[in-house]
Formats: structure tokens, C-alpha cells, sequence
């Protein structure tokens, strides 16, 4: 990158010095790289965080193997076997697949029959727990989708216009808060149960109680976004609230929102886990990750396959997702993660090692030190050499 | 000022000192091989841009640089080379070897606790004094650094002081332990011109008093001619010039020291004694923009009214330029915004071409607000980061519907060749630009609409002397071309006097004096005006004490 060329540059001459402003613009010329938008750079920094990548691998990979093999709506999936018609339990329901190769002693890969057995009435294991992790997928994401919108549409709403508005906005989340997420969906859940178990709608129900902290966040952030001069010149010019809010403020907090958009994905797929384990969400015969854990909980100790296999697929998906927010709250807010030296978990949470640990800004940024200016903010991701020390 | 032993050994030794930092983009550079030394009871000043390096140095000293810096070279602090030192060792040194005096006295002091357990933190800390002993010598720190009644005053919370008395604070925890180098990093920076003369007062007292050598970072030349014993010049990270402060501020040597020292602006000729009132000529037909009569803005807080303006008067025709000049908290900024329809005006007339903006309709308001166009004080933060530069300057034709979107980019080509930034700028981000160049696309996209009024609120005051030189001349050249009227909002006189050709000087929500640049701010009428002036310092070590002299004088007389 060129971005460093000015600092390395040889001792000082004359011509250097000819006029800074007009350096200053022979560099940006030189720049040949392609301007990299504030997006591509928090991608880049997003490719580089190891612990999200490999959790973006395995998402992808559990919503590929538990759309594709069940099919989804009404396409068929590549497997055969239904998740409803019991049938005769083979070998006491073990399962039959095997990830030992043969040349080190085990039976081959292969899936075999049941690759996660079966249940006590025959059922095949692995047709339910995909069908399972559908469910599960199904309600993160429109819950995640719905929490984000009225989240952050309510955040910053009430954020920009304040007084009133604000009152009545915030009075309105707190009233939701108080009210237990558990107890209401647990009653909506019953509900939603007679309607006719539908995932979806359970999904839209808890999405609709579960936007409250995030409007509190993105609030947070816009009542400081818009004290920001690009807002006032904004405004000077005659730009309407709309305008402001969605093409100045939330652009600006893309960051908290997605991070938590993510956060909230995982905490609905817990939560919907929770409720069918209460017998409050999903009803037989339609069946997810939860009510499977349930139904075998007292399988657990001569087959504990019918509690491993859901199991452990919450903890991979919820924990993917979770990652996959810190990797992007890094990304988007690299000073934060680097002053805070978080412990990772194994310390493998993707900073290179050998990479420079603290200043990872974008390029070209330069503070101004405010000079008899004693308002100025300090640069939103500036780090600056001559201030280096306190950055 | 005392002589300074020229045999003392350096409080403060720099050799060869080196700082890189290791950065997304590459290692950076800091510092390359400086050398420099302090000796007790000298002040050396170390000027320079932002990006030279200058905090970096000095941070390296109180060895609180971050964790990807690397340093080599040699940084002693009386003797002792704080360089690859323990930690520990280094933190047992600061405040009883060297302390710090820090650019903003609003955050360095921890608002929820007292001065008192403030300043005696230091003397627990090093295991100097305790209990009321302890408080004793705290009183009578506050008694040096000049706070009134120490006794009282000492159980008080920051929020309590104003920012001078904060900043005297600052420093009366700085010298507690009589540390052997203090390193002042913009002390003055953040205050007004009249408390800035008064902290240069205290700081020139002191070192005399406690005989410590100082090193005194700034980016102000009049600062640098006021206290500076011996100056040193930094650029990108290199010492270009040293030496005694008259040599180098009145025949700088290296070419880098000559273009800074031309940046600067200068207010010459001023006449604090009494003269005759120059007569103003009657003037030829104006073509009036702005019309302000018996203005008072008011803000609202939280139910309460606080008038920040009271009692304005202006008028401003095309092709003029009125600056508004004063201190913090004036109400300067508060008559730009109403301006810009910010704030509503409580009483008064506030008319663009003819139209008061109270009372037209809204929609008649933003065809009014169509005819202004705003230059704001902070080049990083006035443009959305998430716009590309080509979507910054075509965001007033958006809103306003105006052309179609081939026509919008050949007016932003136009007006990015009139602030000579090359096109292609268009498809940067603004954090890829200076603040120089940030700032002059905030001037394009203020000049979008061919407004009739021009609104600059502090448009440089956050840019290096060098680059505010170059955007100055800018907004006189844009003028020129294209006839607008201009409201200049400034706390720096010199500036106003570059630009204004009329002025307006404002006190605590009030007009103190208004009229020709020549005459106000070249014979000033009004006490308050001559104090302003004669608080600005100049970068002429000579001068500057003539003209402190002078102001001395003057405070005396009032």
C-alpha cells in the first residue's frame, strides 16, 4: 500500500517542502491503488479474523447439509427417508456413521442406513434433526430479520427527532422489556401452537418482543451520530428527516446494527431450543433441535446419540453465529477490539500474530489535532503518528 | 528570564532517537534519528504540523508509547535512558523526573473526584507525604499555580473551575514532586487568547522557580515566541532547523522553517492607544444578502431558556466579508447557525434577501436555505464518511432536485478544478483525503448551488498553519469568481484581518464592537477588542515582548 510512502520517504529536501498542500495532492494523484470504500475495508478485515471465517464455514455448511438433504419448500432433498413414518428400529437405533477410515481400523466412511440412528419408534434420527436445524435456521433468521428492522428503524427514529417522540418511543420499549421474553413467548408460543405449529409465525411473534435492545443501542448510537457536522450540513442544505436518518445516521451505525443482528440470530435459535424444550414452542409432529432434546432427554445415558446429535448442533450453529458477530464488530470498529485485548477463546480469535497488534486504521487517515479547537471530536477510526502515543 | 547554564547536564537527552510503528499499512515511520537536549531551566520549543511527529517524541520520553511502537535511540531523562526501561521503572520516574502538562484541562482532571484527592494522589503515590500533610502541600501548590483561596477551593470538584484555573491545575499537579523535565504538549491550545497569555505567564514563572527544563510541543508560533528559550523544527518526523528562538523565528534557515513561519498570519499595525476614530466613508449602493436587526437566539435546555445571543445588529452585502471574531462561549457560532436555520430566532429579524426566516413558510425556507452554502469547522467530521466525495458534492443537487445526474457531475467536476483537487476524486472517500483537502471539498460542496451566502464557521482553525494559508487564499479566490457574500466565524484575529473587510466582535452574547476591519481591529475602540488584541501573540520573540509589556500595561490601566 502507498498509504505509508510520505512517512518513509528519505531525510527531508527542499522540493519536498515545496508546499505541503500541493504534496499533498501529488500524493493522492500517485495514488494508483483503487480507493477503498469504508465496506471494503471492513470486509478485508473481516477475511482476515480467523474464528469467523471458520464459523462462516460451518454455517454454511450446517444450512447447506439441512436444506439440501430434507428439501425445502415442497423440493425434495437428496434424502430418502422421512422424518414422520416410524419404522423398525435396526440395532437398537445406533447410529451407522462412520467418519474411520478402514486403514486405521475403523469401518470406512460411509453413512450407512441411520446415519444418526433412530428413535425409539423407528423414525430416522437424521431426517429429524435436519428438519430440525431447518426450524431452528428459519426462526434466527426472521427473527433476526424483524428484530433488525423495528430495531433499528425505532432506535433511530427516536434518536434523531428526541423530546416527545423519543419519550413515547422508549416508554413504549421499556413496557416491552419488562415483560419476561420467556413467559410472553411462552404464551404466544401456545397460541402459535394451535394456530397450526408454525414456525414462522412463532418466529414473528418473538421477533416482534425481542427488538428492544437493539433500539436501545442504535438510539444510543444515533443521539451521538447526530451531533456530528456531516448531520448539521446535512440539514443546512434542507435535507429532510428521512433523508438524514436512512442515508446519513444508519449507514453510520451499520456497525452495531448488524453485530447485533447476528447476537440476536443466536439468542432466538436458543430461544426457540428453550421453549420447545418447555413444551411451549414447536408441537409434534413438526419437530426442532429443542423438542428433540426434550422428547429424549431421558435418553441421555443408553442413548445418547438422540441427545447429542440436536445438542450439539445448537451449540456449533449458536456458537458459529456468535463469532461471526465478534468478527464483525472487529471489522467494523478496529480500534475498540485492539485497545481492549480481549482474551480469545484459545487466543485463536484471528489476530495474526505477527500483524501489528494496535493500529489497524484505514489508511490515509490524518487527525487534525484541533488546534485552538477545543470541540473537536477526535477522528472517527483516525489514528495519527503525531498523537500516536495516546490513540 | 535567567540565564541558563549552557554546562548543566540536559534534564531532557534525546540521541538518535527512532520510532516506527507498525501499522495495517506498513511500518510508519515516526521519528528518524532525532537528537535533542533540554537543560534545566530552558524551555525548548518543538514545533511542528500534525503528522511531524513532535507528540510521538515526546511520548517516547514518558515512555507511554503504544504497544506497536518500536523505539531505538536513546531517550534519558536526567541520565537515566528510558529506552527499552522497565515498566515499573519508568512509572516510579514520571511526576518525580518527568511530568506532563496535557493539551485538554476538560479531560485530564477525573471529574468525580476533588482537586484535593487529585493533587495528593501524587504525593501518596511516591510515597511522599500523607494526610493533612499531604493536603498542606496541595494548598500550597494551588497557591503557586495562582488559584484564589487554595484553602476553599481545594475541596471543589473540576466542573467547578473554569478551564484556565483547570489548566492551572493541571500544572500544579505536573510540578508536585519538582520534576526534573516537564513536557507541556499544546498547553495553551484549547483556551482562549486571553487565558492563553495568562497560563505562558504562569509556565514562564515557574520553570524559573523550580528550575526544570521544558519541553514545550506546539503548533503556535506566537506561543513558540513568548516562552521559547531555543526552538526546534520538526517535518515528517525529521529535526530540520534548532536553535536559539530570535535566530529562527526572524531569519529561519531551512526552507520548510521560512514556508511555516510565512504561513502564519500576522495583525500588524495595531494601535491600542487612544486615536481618532477613522470616519467611515459612505459607501457605494450594497447589494444586501443578509440583514441581521436586534437579534437574540435562544437555546433551549431541558425546559429552561438560556439566551446565547442578545442584541445583534449586521448587515451583508455581496462581495463583502464579515467576520465574526471571539472567545469561546461569545455566541459566535450560535448567529452562523441561526443563520442556517439551526436554531430559531427567539426575537428580531433575521432576513436573506429581504425574507426573515421566522416567518416564511417551510417550504419557502428551504428554497431561502438553497441560496447558502456552509463550510463547518471540522474537516473530518462535517463529510459522511460512508459518501464518496463524488456523492458529498452532489448532495445538495439531490436534495434540491436539481439537474440530472450527468449535469450534477460535470458541476462537481467544475467545482472540484475551482478548489484544485484532481477529478477523479470523486470516486475517493473522504478518509482517504487530508484535512486540508477534506476541507476544501467541503468548500466545493458549499459552492453547489451557486449560493448567494457563504457561511464559514472556523473553517481552518482545525488545520495546520500551512494548509489554513492555502485554504484561506481559496475562499478569497472562490470569491472572486463567484461574488457570494460571506460570514466568517473565527476566534483568530489574524485570520479575520486576512479576509474580513468588516468585523464584528462579540462577548458573551453581545456586540462589543462592529465596523471596518482597518478600524476595528487596527484602532479598537472597545476595551474588551484591545484586550483580544493584545492577547494574541506574535511570532517575533522581540515583539512579543514589547507586546506583552504592553498588555501588561493595559490590564493595569483597566
Amino acid at each position: 500500500m502507498s498509504t505509508t510512502d510520505s512517512h518513509n520517504s528519505a531525510p527531508v529536501t527542499s522540493t519536498d517542502i515545496y508546499d505541503l498542500a500541493e504534496a499533498e495532492d501529488a500524493a493522492l494523484l500517485k495514488k494508483s491503488a483503487k480507493p477503498l470504500s469504508q465496506g471494503q475495508l471492513v470486509r478485508r478485515r473481516f477475511f482476515r479474523h480467523k474464528a469467523a471465517m471458520i464459523s462462516l464455514v460451518v454455517i454454511v455448511l450446517i444450512v447447506a447439509v439441512s436444506f439440501s438433504s430434507m428439501g425445502f419448500l415442497g423440493i425434495p432433498g437428496w434424502w430418502d427417508k422421512s422424518y414422520v413414518t416410524a419404522g423398525a428400529v435396526v440395532n437398537g437405533g445406533a447410529p451407522t456413521l462412520s467418519l474411520i477410515p478402514r486403514w486405521l481400523g475403523g469401518e470406512g466412511i460411509h453413512l450407512g442406513e441411520h446415519p444418526f440412528g433412530q428413535e425409539s419408534t423407528g423414525k430416522d434420527y437424521f431426517a429429524l434433526v435436519m428438519v430440525g436445524t431447518q426450524r431452528s435456521i428459519i426462526m434466527g433468521v426472521v427473527v433476526g430479520v424483524i428484530t433488525t428492522f423495528v430495531g433499528s428503524v425505532i432506535g433511530a427514529v427516536s434518536g434523531y427527532f428526541r423530546g416527545r417522540v423519543d419519550s413515547v418511543l422508549m416508554r413504549i420499549t421499556d413496557v416491552v422489556i419488562v415483560i419476561p421474553l420467556l413467559a410472553i413467548a411462552a404464551a404466544l408460543g401456545q397460541i402459535a401452537g394451535n394456530i397450526g405449529s408454525s414456525v414462522f409465525l412463532l418466529a414473528l411473534m418473538i421477533g416482534l418482543i425481542s427488538w428492544t435492545g437493539l433500539a436501545r443501542l442504535v438510539r444510543g448510537e444515533i443521539l451521538s451520530l447526530r451531533e456530528r457536522e456531516f448531520v448539521a450540513a446535512a440539514q443546512s442544505m434542507g435535507a429532510g428527516a428521512g433523508r438524514i436518518i436512512f442515508q446519513h445516521l444508519m449507514p453510520n451505525a451499520i456497525g452495531v446494527i448488524v453485530v447485533n443482528a447476528t447476537f440476536a440470530i443466536a439468542s432466538a435459535i436458543l430461544l426457540e431450543s428453550s421453549l420447545s424444550f418447555l413444551g411451549f414452542g414447536v408441537r409434534p409432529p413438526e419437530t426442532s433441535l429443542g423438542l428433540l432434546i426434550s422428547q429424549y432427554q431421558g435418553a441421555f445415558t443408553n442413548r445418547p446419540w438422540l441427545f447429542w446429535w440436536p445438542g450439539g448442533i445448537i451449540l456449533a450453529f449458536a456458537l458459529a453465529v456468535n463469532f461471526l458477530g465478534d468478527g464483525l464488530r472487529d471489522a467494523f470498529d478496529p480500534r475498540q477490539s485492539h485497545r481492549i485485548r480481549r482474551a480469545g477463546l484459545f487466543d485463536w480469535t484471528g489476530r495474526n500474530k505477527n500483524a501489528p497488534a494496535a493500529a489497524i486504521v484505514p489508511p490515509q487517515v490524518e487527525v487534525q489535532p484541533g488546534p485552538s479547537n477545543p470541540a473537536a471530536p477526535t477522528t472517527e477510526g483516525g489514528y495519527d503518528t503525531d498523537k500516536g502515543g495516546r490513540a | 528570564m535567567t540565564a541558563v547554564d549552557p554546562n548543566a547536564a540536559p534534564a531532557l537527552a534525546f540521541t538518535d532517537l527512532n520510532v516506527r510503528f507498525a501499522t495495517e499499512g506498513g511500518i510508519v515511520h515516526a521519528v528518524k534519528g532525532l537528537s535533542l537536549d533540554v537543560k534545566p531551566g530552558e524551555v525548548v520549543a518543538l514545533v511542528g504540523e500534525s503528522g511531524s511527529g513532535k507528540s510521538v517524541t515526546s511520548t517516547a520520553a514518558m515512555g507511554l508509547l503504544p504497544a506497536n511502537a518500536m523505539v531505538t535511540g536513546e531517550a534519558r531523562v536526567g541520565g537515566v535512558n528510558v529506552v527499552g526501561l522497565h515498566e515499573e521503572k519508568v512509572r516510579t520516574m514520571r511526576a518525580t523526573e518527568i511530568a506532563m502538562i496535557f493539551q485538554e484541562p476538560m479531560t485530564a482532571l477525573n471529574p468525580v473526584l476533588s482537586i484535593e484527592k487529585q493533587l495528593v494522589e501524587t504525593f501518596e503515590l511516591h510515597d511522599i507525604a500523607y494526610g493533612s500533610d499531604a493536603v498542606d502541600r496541595a494548598i500550597d501548590l494551588l497557591r503557586l499555580v495562582g488559584i484564589p483561596e487554595p484553602e476553599k477551593r481545594i475541596k471543589q470538584y473540576p466542573h467547578q473551575f473554569s478551564g484556565g484555573q483547570r489548566q492551572r491545575i493541571v500544572i500544579a499537579i505536573a510540578i508536585s514532586l519538582r520534576p526534573k523535565v516537564i513536557i507541556a504538549d499544546e498547553p495553551t491550545t484549547a483556551l482562549d487568547v486571553t487565558v492563553q497569555a495568562e497560563i505562558l505567564d504562569l509556565l514562564r514563572r515557574l520553570k524559573d522557580e523550580l528550575d526544570s527544563g521544558i519541553l514545550l510541543i506546539t503548533h503556535n508560533m506566537g506561543v513558540v515566541a513568548d516562552l521559547a528559550d531555543r526552538v526546534a523544527v520538526m517535518f515528517r518526523g525529521s529535526l530540520v532547523e534548532t536553535g536559539p528562538v530570535q535566530d529562527v523565528l526572524t531569519n529561519p534557515q531551512h526552507p520548510y522553517t521560512k514556508k511555516l513561519l510565512a504561513a502564519v498570519p500576522r495583525l500588524e499595525n495595531v494601535e491600542l492607544a487612544e486615536t481618532a476614530v477613522v470616519e467611515e466613508t459612505i459607501e457605494a449602493p450594497r447589494d444586501l444578502v443578509l440583514r441581521a436587526e436586534d437579534v437574540a437566539i435562544e437555546y433551549q435546555m431541558r425546559g429552561r431558556r438560556f439566551r446565547a445571543v442578545e442584541g445583534v445588529s449586521f448587515d451583508l452585502a455581496k462581495n463583502e466579508i464579515l467576520g465574526i471574531v471571539g472567545e469561546s462561549g461569545s455566541g459566535k457560532s450560535t448567529i452562523a447557525k441561526a443563520v442556517l436555520g439551526l436554531i430559531p430566532v427567539a426575537s428580531g429579524t433575521l432576513a436573506v434577501h429581504g425574507e426573515d426566516l421566522a416567518s416564511v413558510s417551510r417550504r419557502r425556507a428551504k428554497e431561502v436555505r438553497r441560496q447558502i452554502g456552509v463550510v463547518f469547522q471540522d474537516p473530518a467530521a462535517s463529510l459522511d464518511p460512508r459518501f464518496p466525495i463524488g456523492d458529498v458534492l452532489m448532495e445538495p443537487m439531490i436534495i434540491h432536485r436539481v439537474g440530472t445526474r450527468a449535469s450534477r457531475l460535470e458541476r462537481a467536476h467544475e467545482l472540484l478544478d475551482a478548489v484544485r483537487l484532481p477529478r477523479d476524486v470523486v470516486n475517493r472517500y473522504p478518509h482517504e483525503l487530508s484535512g486540508g483537502q477534506r476541507q476544501r471539498v467541503s468548500l466545493a460542496r458549499a459552492l453547489m448551488l451557486k449560493p448567494e451566502l457563504l457561511i464559514a464557521d472556523e473553517p481552518t482553525s482545525a488545520l495546520d498553519v500551512s494548509v489554513q494559508a492555502a485554504v484561506l487564499e481559496m475562499i478569497k479566490e472562490l470569491q472572486q469568481e463567484y461574488a457570494f457574500a460571506c460570514l466568517f466565524v473565527s476566534h483568530d484575529l489574524a485570520v479575520v484581518d486576512l479576509l474580513a473587510d468588516h468585523v464584528l466582535v462579540m462577548k458573551d452574547g453581545h456586540m462589543v464592537e462592529h465596523g471596518a476591519t482597518s478600524s476595528v481591529l487596527h484602532h479598537p475602540q472597545a476595551d474588551y477588542t484591545k484586550r483580544l488584541l493584545a492577547a494574541a501573540p506574535v511570532p517575533d520573540p522581540a515583539e512579543q515582548r514589547r507586546r506583552r509589556e504592553a498588555r501588561r500595561a493595559l490590564l493595569a490601566s483597566q
